[in-house]
């Protein structure tokens, strides 16, 4: 899993207000080389959710990232390498990610996220409208 | 990329191996997925360099279809941990870089409004009733630019109205109708083979603030 995925995963946990980010533990990372796109990189930018990402890249051992980023930013190369370096090269094939607000694990095997929910965990789907208005904002991020 | 080419490397994939049929899994056979990918890119431009996600991927055949037609990042959601294992090999024999999820779709908690094209060959619902519009509401609220999905074509109208007045779609277009073969996977099935007429759609969710 790469922090492109977690930079947009959140713990869907029933009731969980805030599961976003998800807390990484590593037990395996894995380094694998991609091709360097710096408009896609520009573009992807505004969408990150930035404190998310240098944390996330901190768990996978990769401390290169400034603590804060703007846009301006963007017009260094070597800036950009280093998003690019922790956004996509980095993976996490074993290991958990964890809701910050529950401490329930995700485990991550082969690189892959289990996000699936036990019976009592899962959100009803016959919902009040507000908490539904709620869970909208969580999944399109919007108000 | 032409057409020819790209149903044929999708051809080369693996498909499942132990179906399970409550979860409806059949292949999306080559022949519709690289006619879904192949018009997604040159009529809408919505698959090169953009995010690009496959629900409910199963082997990810819809997922290869939009990395080989130059999709970005590619991110493949499924709930069966088999189907992952089968989408991960074929996406590695096709040195492909696919990111996968396992994830029941109902549940999927996302954040922010990064994927542009939702991709999707969704259950029909003839096991677990709602199962595609389900499907399709979630992807309507994930996607940005828009979704293309496959639904039986005696269900058109429904699927019409569900994704404008429910959904929030801002606009629901049939792109063509197709033959979906459905081979004999299940002991239930008495025809050798069967031809089921599906919709190919295009939906686009409402225009966000700034897209």
């Amino acid at each position: 899993m790469r922090l492109f995925t977690h930079n947009m995963l959140s713990s869907n946990i029933k009731g969980v207000a805030n599961g976003f980010p998800l807390r990484i533990e590593a037990e395996q990372v894995l380094e694998k080389q991609v091709d360097f796109n710096p408009d896609f990189l520009r573009n992807l930018f505004p969408k990150l959710e930035w404190k998310a990402l240098v944390d996330g890249a901190r768990a996978l051992g990769y401390a290169e990232l400034p603590e804060a980023a703007d846009s301006s930013m963007l017009e260094s190369e070597e800036f950009l390498r280093k998003v690019h370096h922790a956004l996509l090269e980095l993976h996490l094939e074993e290991g958990a990610l964890t809701c910050p607000e529950t401490g329930r694990k995700f485990p991550v095997n082969k690189g892959i996220p289990n996000m699936l929910l036990h019976e009592d965990e899962e959100t009803s789907l016959q919902l009040p409208g507000s908490l539904v208005s709620q869970m909208l904002v969580r999944i399109t991020g919007k108000q | 990329m032409k057409l020819k080419q790209l149903e044929s490397m999708l051809g080369q994939l693996q498909q499942f191996s132990n179906p399970k049929v409550e979860l409806e899994q059949y292949p999306t056979g080559p022949h519709i997925a690289s006619r879904m990918l192949y018009t997604a890119e040159n009529s809408f431009g919505d698959v090169n360099n953009k995010i690009v996600a496959d629900f409910g991927c199963g082997c990810g055949t819809l997922g290869a279809a939009a990395s080989l037609m130059g999709a970005e990042q590619v991110i493949g959601i499924d709930i069966d941990s088999e189907s992952l294992e089968i989408a991960s090999l074929n996406a590695e024999d096709l040195e492909l870089d696919i990111n996968f999820i396992q994830c029941d779709i109902r549940n999927l908690v996302w954040r922010g409004s990064n994927v542009d094209t939702a991709v999707m060959n969704p259950p029909f619902g003839t096991r677990t009733k709602g199962a595609d519009m389900d499907f399709l509401s979630v992807a309507l609220k994930i996607a940005s630019r828009a979704v293309y999905s496959l639904h039986k074509t005696s269900t058109r109208e429904h699927v019409k109205r569900a994704a404008l007045r429910d959904f929030g779609a801002s606009s629901a277009e049939v792109l063509c109708e197709l033959r979906f073969d459905v081979p004999r996977l299940y002991k239930f099935h008495k025809k050798r083979e069967m031809d089921i007429a599906v919709d190919l759609w295009r939906f686009a969710p409402k225009t966000n603030q700034g897209n």
